[in-house]
């Protein structure tokens, strides 16, 4: 079974094609534990869970993923150093308010960090933009500008820029249109970019 | 259903002080069927004042404390568990403590009975668990006093404990928490009817016991749930009585439970177990928390409550962020409750979800590793 058509999401389809057998996972923003679930029917991972939404939390647990009911950038520092293989952060760097510090955090406690995110250098936001004047509004980034949990509006350049300064490592980049993997000009192209980088 | 209180008999028990209880009796119940494997066993652990009727009816047609949580298609599922609850050591309910006989005096122990600490009563449940031919029990849950136990077998115990499950507990009480016992049991002692521990059974303190009780019963509650209860409501009244009988609805609820709670409850006992309470120190001998816990092999379940003031959700973050600390497999959900301390025992849907997808994970997890 694809997990796209259990999960619904493609970034999820990605992700899981990246972990491997018995992998230890960490999930930033697990949500409801579904990508975990899944991973440790499928893949047979050592899954854990953090979500800072109660609601959300509580489904996870009832799944019986191991989640940690709260907020994600205060609460990585207890981990361990090597912790987990794969720390995954899915659509929810561009909400984070230090989100530089998290994937510093990612890559001391994981081998691996897969990080998932909506690439504002599409080329739908871009005329959107250009066109209506306005803050744009696609279906990738359908909130106003008042509701909007997105804080930080990246791209696909963006993050590449900062691999480099880091120093980071890009093990695998992937880049997503709809539901079809795409390989030619991402940064106009993909609406999901899904990195794996490690240190 | 209706449910029997079984006893069982032990010839010793080391205790932390040094001395040695002798002819113990120890009270349980038990639930569901063990099956073959003896894999399926789910130790509960009662709060301060439980005892081990924990589900079901008993032939007074008295329902157990925690009889929402165990039962068939609960969250403590009888039809697939075996579970087991026992009064705690000191208590009064049909296992040894202060009111009962010291065997070498033929009179009751009174404030002779030795001082005891959660991890002898820990240490007298693991007889019965052995007793009963248990050597790894799936799980081992309990609020309040219960998850103060249920953290000290996964520490004392390791091999013993392949789930663990603390609600609304403390790895170790706080200056408010040994406040508020203390004040319960300087209400006892200065009741003038507390003759040093040796009353007789027709006079206990029960006006001190009864304020210890009323004091308890305000650190249960929560701010809201008190005003949504009582609210500045008159009882049996249209106006102020200008005097000091009783005015308010709340005054008549706690008045009531306190009174109700000197026939159950044996005064000595609330002195005992209040003070294994003040003493528990899950870091006691190590050098942190993270240090003390390292020797749990379970997988846990923390739970803690938005509005329990009494073991505040900080307390069960320490012992989540100790195991996290250590890469530990923990879950950790802040439920969310106006009901204060109460709300593991009452506000309890979200509570049986989550323990119920927690438990079928570890029963799942033990038979792969037994296989």
């Amino acid at each position: 079974m694809k997990v796209r058509d259990v999960l619904g999401r493609g970034d999820y389809a990605l992700i899981s094609s990246l972990i491997p057998e018995g992998a230890r996972v960490l999930d930033l923003g697990c949500g409801d534990g579904a990508l975990l679930a899944w991973l440790r029917e499928n893949r047979r991972i050592e899954g854990r869970g953090i979500e800072v939404r109660p609601e959300l939390a509580q489904r996870a647990a009832s799944r019986g993923v191991p989640v940690y009911q709260g907020d994600l950038e205060s609460s990585l520092g207890e981990y361990p150093d090597g912790a987990f293989d794969y720390v995954i952060l899915s659509q929810t760097l561009q909400e984070l308010r230090r989100p530089l510090d998290v994937l510093e955090q990612m890559l001391r406690i994981g081998k691996h960090a897969v990080v998932a995110f909506p690439n504002f250098g599409h080329w739908r936001v871009r005329f959107n933009h250009l066109l209506s004047g306005r803050a744009p509004r696609t279906p990738l980034f359908p909130h106003a500008w008042h509701s909007s949990p997105n804080i930080h509006f990246l791209t696909v350049l963006d993050f590449e820029e900062t691999l480099v300064e880091k120093g980071w490592r890009v093990e695998s980049r992937l880049f997503l249109s709809g539901h079809s993997q795409i390989r030619f000009a991402p940064n106009w192209r993909a609406e999901i970019a899904v990195y794996m980088i490690r240190r | 259903m209706i449910t029997e209180t079984q006893y069982v008999q032990f010839d010793a028990l080391d205790l932390d002080c040094g001395e040695t209880l002798r002819n113990l009796q120890v009270a349980y119940e038990t639930y569901g069927r063990l099956n073959e494997q003896k894999n399926n066993a789910i130790l509960i652990l009662h709060a301060f004042t439980g005892d081990a009727h924990a589900a079901g009816i008993d032939h007074n047609g008295k329902q157990g404390w925690w009889d929402n949580m165990i039962g068939p298609g609960k969250a403590f599922d009888t039809n697939r568990y075996f579970v087991i609850c026992s009064n705690v050591l000191g208590g009064c309910r049909g296992t040894t403590g202060p009111s009962s006989i010291d065997p070498a005096t033929g009179r009751r122990y009174g404030l002779r009975f030795p001082v005891i600490t959660i991890a002898d009563m820990v240490r007298l449940q693991k007889k019965l668990v052995d007793h009963l031919g248990i050597r790894r029990l799936l799980a081992v849950s309990g609020g309040s006093m219960g998850g103060m136990q249920a953290l000290e077998w996964a520490v004392s115990y390791p091999e013993a404990v392949e789930a663990c499950i603390p609600i609304a507990a403390t790895a170790r009480h706080s200056a408010q928490q040994i406040a508020f016992n203390e004040t319960g049991r300087q209400a006892i002692m200065m009741d003038p009817d507390f003759l040093n521990g040796d009353y007789p059974d027709d006079r206990p303190p029960a006006r001190g016991l009864a304020v210890a009780r009323m004091i308890g019963h305000i650190t249960y509650m929560s701010d809201e749930s008190m005003r949504e209860k009582f609210g500045r409501r008159l009882r049996n009244r249209e106006a102020f009585s200008f005097g000091f009988d009783i005015d308010f609805e709340v005054e008549s609820y706690l008045r009531y439970r306190g009174q109700q709670f000197v026939g159950r409850f044996d005064a000595n006992s609330y002195l005992y177990i209040t003070k294994a309470m003040d003493y528990f120190d899950l870091t006691l001998g190590y050098p942190s928390l993270a240090a003390s816990l390292e020797r749990a092999t379970a997988r846990f379940l923390v739970i803690s409550f938005t509005s329990d003031w009494l073991y505040p959700s900080y307390q069960s973050l320490e012992i989540v962020n100790a195991l996290r600390s250590r890469n530990h497999d923990v879950t950790y959900c802040e439920l969310t409750s106006n009901y204060g301390h109460d709300a593991f025992l009452v506000d309890i849907a979200e509570q049986t979800e989550v323990i119920r997808g927690f438990l079928d994970r570890c029963q799942r997890e033990f038979r792969e590793a037994r296989a």
